[in-house]
């Protein structure tokens, strides 16, 4: 009987795992694990599915960059409705809530470094609660949700052993 | 020159004729292998290497460090319920190959009988011959879902024997026993005055009930020789770091062969193992789950094959019947057709002929592919 733990954890593993391979290692009717799937997608536990890829192999370079975000709040303005007005923005890729020397780290994404700049110096940075804005762009990316971006570690077995 | 006669006795392994067809092909997917596809955990390696950059690179006391032996101690006593003394019961090898061979070569005496439960381990044929020993093999069978049995034991005249050695969580077969089916063995080995050698090496991979080890079943103990180490549960095959726990008086004999041969065990593999024991429970843990759910998968697609293959329950291995009468001719056409190799039954001794090894040491999308030729191939 698999549980959602055991769902999630293999999703997370390899999002396009049929329910026909979940199902075969956790030991469980394929319809369960159906069934569990959708229960997680209809109450919001998991958001999406997307491809890591790596850029560099694309001929369309994508440049992203981390920015941190200073927020001075008033009466009436909470982190949440600032967050929620800067996450609207399409080329907001992440934004989290942090701890430390600044309020918001977000991850922007966009095809040159002229397009993020201005995004950030012509949308972002007016927000009237935003105090501050430290761009860093990102130089090289080595790992991205688990999966590194190095060659792979070969495999140097013997191919048949006792 | 001309070798011994008890090494001339002894012929290359089966298991040498596939990894030498195996080696002559390209982008073959292996399901032949016998070590995990995981590393080491990284904490483990890393106070290896610390180790190195602090310079310790001298030998250690012949039976391991004390530290180690102390780990060894609470890790056995924790998980298996086996209590033995630092100082007098525990020697560290290198490699759990080695403390077997100074077992045999420590208790047999010229024209002994060592009862040999297979198929089994490729080693232990060999390791009593090069002792002077006799061989008396003794087959699980199928229906037995590859456990000993008291009966078997009886049937194959293993009551003539001084030793008795077997492997639970079984290589090649995935075969476990429980402390219950255990007894059978205890009972017969009291009987007969038998000494057992528990190769538990696949100990810390038995999926679906904790593992038992029959030195703790009553009166084994003292005529018990266990043996564990980092190969398998560690992933550390290559820094060849095994033990052996046993009575004084088996140990000090091991030690006694161990101290003028090997003098110690690798003493790099020392630190590694003694930080592996203190913090890789959850590395240990996540390797475990993942073996896990591939021996389900495996045993899922077998069973949607309609190809008979008993529930295995340990190791990393399942041990399907062979759709062909011939086992090797298979595995060599598998091999040669579709890029997947295994290894027949029979390079695992009595009781492994009609059968085939599939190791699931492998990572998922190689072990489907390789499932989803097998499946294309015996249709």
């Amino acid at each position: 009987m698999s549980s959602h733990d055991d769902v999630v954890e293999l999703l997370r593993e390899n999002a396009r795992y049929s329910v026909e391979d979940i199902a075969r290692q956790t030991g469980t009717d394929p319809e369960d694990v159906a069934d569990i799937v959708d229960q997680l997608e209809a109450e919001g536990v998991i958001r999406g599915y997307k491809a890591v890829v790596d850029h560099e192999q694309l001929d369309d370079e994508r440049v992203r960059a981390v920015v941190e975000l200073n927020i001075t709040l008033d009466r009436e303005t909470s982190y949440d409705d600032v967050a929620e007005r800067i996450a609207r923005f399409p080329k907001v890729d992440s934004l989290h809530l942090v701890s430390g020397d600044f309020d918001f780290m977000m991850e922007v994404e966009g095809d040159s470094m002229r397009e993020v700049s201005n995004f950030i110096s012509n949308k972002v940075a007016p927000v009237p609660e935003i105090t501050q804005t430290v761009t860093h762009y990102v130089m090289t990316t080595y790992k991205e949700q688990g999966i590194e971006f190095g060659d792979g570690d070969d495999d140097d077995r013997l191919s048949v052993s006792p | 020159m001309k070798p011994a006669k008890r090494v001339e006795q002894v012929g290359p392994s089966g298991i040498r004729r596939f990894f030498e067809l195996a080696e002559e092909m390209d982008d073959i997917i292996s399901l032949g292998v016998g070590e995990p596809d995981f590393s080491a955990p990284w904490a483990a390696r890393e106070a290896a290497i610390t180790s190195l950059e602090q310079g310790r690179t001298s030998y250690t006391a012949n039976k391991g460090r004390r530290e180690l032996r102390e780990e060894i101690a609470t890790a056995m006593c924790q998980r298996y319920d086996l209590d033995y003394s630092v100082d007098e019961e525990i020697l560290v090898t290198t490699g759990a190959s080695e403390a077997i061979d100074l077992a045999f070569r420590a208790l047999i005496d010229p024209g002994d009988t060592v009862a040999v439960a297979q198929p089994s381990y490729i080693s232990y044929v060999p390791g009593v011959i090069f002792a002077d020993g006799e061989v008396c093999s003794v087959p699980t069978r199928r229906e037995d879902e590859f456990k000993l049995t008291y009966d078997r034991l009886e049937a194959e005249g293993a009551a003539d024997a001084e030793l008795l050695v077997y492997c639970y969580p079984n290589n090649p077969t995935g075969a476990t026993m429980t402390g219950g089916e255990l007894e059978g063995v205890a009972d017969f080995a009291r009987e007969h005055d038998l000494t057992v050698l528990s190769d538990e090496i696949y100990a810390g991979l038995s999926y679906e009930h904790d593992h038992t080890s029959i030195a703790t079943l009553p009166g084994m103990r003292e005529r018990t020789i266990v043996f564990n180490g980092f190969s398998k549960e560690y992933a550390m095959t290559g820094l060849r770091l095994g033990y052996a726990l046993g009575p004084p008086e088996a140990i000090t004999a091991m030690n006694r062969i161990h101290q003028y041969t090997m003098l110690s065990a690798p003493t790099t593999a020392q630190y590694a193992a003694i930080e592996a024991l203190r913090s890789c429970d959850d590395a240990i843990a996540e390797m475990r789950t993942k073996y896990d759910r591939r021996r389900r998968l495996v045993l899922s697609r077998f069973e949607e094959m309609g190809v008979d293959c008993f529930r295995a329950k340990g190791a990393f291995y399942a041990f399907p019947a062979c759709p062909w009468d011939d086992a090797d001719e298979f595995a060599e056409a598998l091999l040669q057709e579709t890029g997947v190799a295994v290894v027949p039954g029979t390079a695992f001794g009595n009781g492994g002929d009609g059968h085939l090894r599939i190791s699931y040491a492998t990572g998922i999308d190689d072990l489907k592919e390789a499932l989803d030729r097998i499946e294309q191939f015996i249709d």
